[in-house]
């Protein structure tokens, strides 16, 4: 019995446990409310150059959304989502795909979160389709990049969406732009960061340039430097020695920013062209310090490429996020804006369906599965991968300063036509790539 | 022969940069064993304050080149600020427990550091590239290098030189030697060891802030830049042995010389050339390349 | 009857109570009991080292090879998950005995830190390797129990259950060792090991025993945690910051008992989930505020309260 009574420190934890562990377990959130859980980059280096401006761009629709102060084509569908009100839980993605998986069962297990609508890595959302499919957890990506996502790790999708266009849409816009522009380049080399994103980049671009363009040569010596390095001595030596006239880079962010101060105080930017598949997220803040004559996207139509596009929806929207942030939206922003936009189009959508009353999830998928709405910019079609992929325009074009403006502009750019850029439904792009990206309508 | 010079000159510069980046954190070990996790908070303010500052400076009108005398304030105001606070207000209370708790201490400081970082100057990034485009470049045939840059290398071996000096030129030098092989003996032959370790970590504060200040003109200066650093700093000073400075001198030039030849020959292995070395270092000497000897005491 | 003390009883009781509340707990809570078991069990590994005075700021490497491996075999086909775990314990602790001929040579701080450097070489391996998901990582398919292929929410059921026999077990069995004269020799190393040799003990085997042990369960810890959460990443199984939280819940149990450490894991796991809650953008410096506390002002841990707690209880009576 001595024995009994003095266990009883770890016997009480663990009954108190269990105990609390019983009171909790009937938690469920308030039933006039949607609660939209939204991750992004708030610390680390992803948070400047993707994460805040996509959180920002979220709020400045979600608070519209709740106060039904959206233009059109969204102005006659009231108030909230199916008229209820959006409770976001905006949170950090930094540390992992493992964290966020676990993160992602906690919002959804504890914090009774209805819908997501985030993830900027594409290792996250690689890491987050399974468990979302596994608690058929409707989850809108709108901005991860991997095409792996619908082709490799889930085929056939319920519960998961993709708003924009994924990476090799950029690599076959940029391809075609180069062909168009610069028909007589003498070969192409690159630098991406050597982690997933950097390497399927170059893959995509390198690959619809040996379609487009079969008798350039791309370089042996592409250049891999380690995420989030920040010296990039050698390897601007090593491009300038290259005697290829034409480098691909996808950097972003402070990689990017200290790549093009290195760049710029060696003149590396007056030997090469440069062309940079994700830099609009550093144009504005760089300002005038932008290396002008470079060739730029965005991964679709959005930040600087939308900064004259005049529509209701975008004009308000540029309106509302500079006065609020006082930096003009970028790609990030626009991206994450379009998510949610996702989710006001097919929740107001399937409760139309369903005579007015707030629909099922299930209602919800069906109304956003192969269906055509609004972004800010552009057009989003829903229509690839069972209609849970969308494509979109996409634009790519010449970095200038405009003087009288003081601000960087676009010039010289080319829009493509979504069939142009993505694959075809059903088909696997990197097969699509090598098999000459055929059915393409450009 | 163009390549090898481009070898040699980036190899050099990078070298420079692990050096200043790695001194601090070595200078600490080195006398007080502890492996200061903070190191890289210290970088990253150090980088922060120094893109502020220079920032300031090139508003008014005084003259451009005390835009380098701002680096090394910044330089000065953070490492003597968080030296002084972290090792009087903390460490100091931690000296009589495990080295683990010390090591851990200072990662729970680097954790909250970070954090305070984000509080001041919020997740956009600084910019402060006018010192950089002040010196221009000089050309060796197709290639440019930015002075800038060059003068890594010369602050690098001004920094080495002077430490080294100290240390053995120095009655300064000597007592800390003295601490270094054995610290209670130090304290009963009367050195202040408090002052020893109080002057010590304020000097790799310094050293870890100046690392982050005069590199800053070249980055952007962004949130999470103090920890790749650190893990950096931790390899290159394993590679010399750890508390030697020579040793991470020579780790420096090691993994800088390498990875440049990487970077010109072979792009694709780049990003292993560090763990490479440092793991062939391991096999076989696991203490480092100029491990200083450890007394065994009964 | 030598072998059963409190701790044994304690330990017992527990383990039943958890034994049932598996089937009523919300599925949250498992969830974070599920991690806090597999972090506990590498916590326990290093409690035993740091017995012996060493302390290892690279036990990623164990707990990101265990996890890796087993997630490996399953891109192989394998899905079982006692084969899973008994492989990622297993190569973990081969891994540690082989390293361990080098390790045992060094002491204190030295030691700490050639562990986190071998743990650097994993990462970089791992980052450096596209077929395994670089960077991304790659996610791990829902494992089978012995043919039983559970499915929804009776797959974390059965799992909490699979790793709460293993984890008593191990748990108990690291506690009777402690009690044996090898066990009891570690905190003799710790004090002065030339007297341990003079005795007739090798410092030296003491430590490497204890340093395989350490690997296995940390590799046990990481094969559990791949299934549990059903992805593996470099950044978060085998950078160093992981290892630095694993000395963080050592340091925050205590090293006064064996089930010290899986209340440690569990509080981790709290501080974090609800720091992450709370405070999005500010959550490492909460759990930076709670280490440096817990280092200040609780040095022997969450365990030393549990006791002093009891002592007051005791005093008044005679």
């Amino acid at each position: 019995m001595q024995i009994m009574k003095r266990s009883g420190g770890i016997a009480l934890l663990a009954t108190g446990l269990a105990a609390a562990i019983g009171l909790t377990a009937g938690m469920a959130n308030a039933a006039d409310k949607v609660v939209m859980a939204v991750p992004t980059f708030l610390t680390g280096a992803g948070a400047p150059a993707f994460g805040v401006p996509a959180r920002n761009g979220a709020e400045v629709i979600i608070e519209a959304i709740n106060k039904g102060t959206l233009p059109a084509p969204y102005d006659k569908s009231g108030k909230g989502l199916a008229g209820r009100q959006i409770q976001a839980v905006i949170y950090d993605e930094s540390g992992g795909g493992v964290k966020q998986v676990a993160e992602f069962r906690n919002k959804v297990q504890k914090q009774g979160v209805d819908l997501f609508v985030g993830y900027i890595s594409s290792g996250t959302c690689a890491a987050i389709t399974p468990v979302a499919e596994e608690l058929k957890m409707l989850t809108i990506f709108p901005i991860c990049g991997t095409p792996r996502i619908f082709e490799e790790i889930n085929t056939n999708p319920k519960y998961v969406f993709r708003t924009m266009g994924h990476a090799t849409a950029d690599g076959v816009a940029e391809a075609h732009y180069v062909k168009a522009n610069m028909a007589d380049v003498k070969g192409y080399t690159g630098i991406n960061q050597n982690y997933a994103w950097g390497q399927d980049s170059w893959r995509d671009f390198d690959l619809a340039m040996k379609q487009l363009m079969p008798s350039v040569p791309a370089s042996d010596k592409a250049q891999w430097p380690k995420i989030f390095s920040g010296q990039y001595g050698a390897e601007i030596s090593a491009l300038m020695l290259s005697k290829e006239p034409l480098v691909h880079s996808s950097l972003w962010g402070g990689d990017l920013e200290a790549f093009i101060f290195q760049g710029s105080a060696r003149g590396l930017f007056r030997k090469k062209k440069l062309l940079f598949s994700v830099a609009d997220t550093s144009v504005y803040r760089l300002g005038k310090k932008v290396p002008t004559g470079v060739i730029l996207g965005a991964r679709g139509p959005y930040g600087i490429f939308a900064a004259n596009v005049d529509t209701p929806l975008n004009n308000w929207f540029r309106k509302v996020y500079i006065d609020r942030y006082s930096v003009p939206p970028v790609g990030g922003s626009y991206q994450a804006a379009q998510g949610v936009l996702a989710a006001k189009f097919a929740y107001d959508k399937a409760a139309a369906a369903n005579g007015g009353k707030f629909p099922s999830k299930d209602q919800v998928i069906a109304a956003l599965e192969g269906a055509t709405y609004q972004g800010i910019a552009a057009e989003v079609h829903m229509n690839r991968s069972n209609g849970h992929q969308a494509a979109t325009i996409h634009q790519i074009g010449i970095l200038e300063w405009d003087k009288d403006a003081g601000e960087p502009i676009m010039t010289n750019v080319t829009t493509f036509p979504a069939d142009c850029v993505m694959p075809p439904p059903g088909v696997n792009g990197t097969e699509w790539l090598k098999g000459g990206m055929k059915g393409a309508k450009c | 022969m163009l390549t090898l010079i481009a070898i040699l000159v980036d190899g050099l510069i990078y070298s420079s940069y692990l050096f200043m980046v790695a001194v601090g954190l070595t200078v600490i070990f080195g006398v007080m064993k502890i492996l200061n996790v903070t190191h890289g908070s210290f970088y990253a303010f150090g980088a922060y304050m120094s893109a502020t500052l220079v920032g300031i400076y090139y508003q008014t009108d005084l003259p451009e080149f005390g835009g380098f005398l701002v680096i090394f304030g910044a330089a000065l105001i953070v490492g003597v600020f968080f030296g002084v606070i972290l090792e009087r207000g903390l460490l100091r209370f931690l000296y009589h427990r495990d080295e683990h708790i010390i090591v851990l201490a200072t990662f729970a400081m680097f954790l909250v550091l970070e954090d305070v970082l984000l509080m001041i100057w919020g997740t956009d990034p600084y910019y402060a590239t006018e010192p950089m485009g002040l010196l221009g470049f000089i050309d060796i045939e197709v290639l440019s290098y930015d002075v800038y840059r060059l003068s890594f290398i010369a602050l690098a071996v001004v920094v080495g030189l002077g430490l080294w000096l100290g240390l053995t030129r120095t009655k300064w030098g000597k007592v800390l030697l003295a601490v270094i092989f054995d610290r209670e003996i130090s304290q009963a032959m009367g050195v202040n060891v408090t002052v020893v370790f109080l002057v010590t970590f304020v000097i790799g504060s310094i050293l870890g802030a100046l690392g982050g200040a005069y590199i800053a003109p070249t980055i952007s200066v962004s949130p999470g830049i103090g920890v790749e650093v650190i893990v950096l700093a931790f390899a290159v000073v394993v590679i010399g042995g750890m508390g030697s400075i020579p040793g991470a001198m020579i780790g420096s030039l090691l993994v800088g010389i390498s990875r440049a030849a990487a970077v010109h020959q072979f792009p694709e292995i780049e990003l292993f050339v560090i763990y490479a070395i440092m793991a062939a270092v391991l096999a076989f000497r696991p203490e480092g390349l100029f491990a200083p000897a450890q007394a065994r005491k009964i | 009857m030598r072998y059963i003390d409190k701790t044994v009883v304690g330990l017992t009781i527990a383990f039943l109570a958890l034994l049932f509340a598996d089937f009523f707990m919300a599925e949250w809570m498992r969830f974070i009991g599920l991690q806090s078991l597999a972090r506990g069990t590498v916590a326990l590994g290093l409690l035993v080292l740091w017995r012996t005075g060493l302390v290892s700021f690279g036990h990623a490497l164990y707990f990101g090879f265990g996890a890796y491996a087993a997630a490996m075999l399953t891109l192989l086909g394998y899905h079982d998950a006692f084969f899973l775990v008994f492989a990622g314990t297993l190569v973990a602790g081969l891994l540690a005995f082989l390293l361990g001929f080098l390790l045992r040579r060094y002491r204190a701080i030295f030691f700490a830190l050639l562990n986190m450097a071998f743990s650097m070489i994993l990462y970089g391996v791992i980052v450096k390797t596209e077929a395994l998901g670089s960077t991304d990582g790659f996610s791990v398919l829902a494992p089978t129990f012995l043919g039983y292929a559970p499915e929804g929410e009776a797959v974390q059921t059965t799992l909490f259950l699979f790793t709460l026999v293993f984890t008593y077990l191990i748990t108990l069995s690291v506690h009777l060792y402690l009690k044996t004269t090898l066990g009891g020799m570690s905190m003799a190393v710790r004090e002065n090991e030339i007297r341990v040799e003079y005795l007739g003990y090798s410092a030296e085997k003491v430590i490497h025993v204890k340093y395989v042990f350490s690997g296995l369960v940390a590799g046990f810890g990481g094969a559990i945690m791949a299934l549990a959460i059903g992805q593996v990443d470099p950044d978060s199984m085998a950078n160093w910051t992981v290892s630095g939280e694993f000395v963080f819940i050592t340091i925050l149990s205590g090293i006064g008992n064996v089930a010290a450490t899986f209340i440690g894991a569990l509080v981790f796991e709290l501080i974090r989930t609800y720091a992450f809650e709370y405070a999005p953008q500010f959550w490492q410096f909460i759990l930076g505020g709670s280490l440096l506390a817990i280092i200040m002002f609780l040095p022997d841990g969450i365990w030393s309260v549990l006791s002093r707690l009891r002592k007051a209880e005791k005093a008044p009576s005679p």
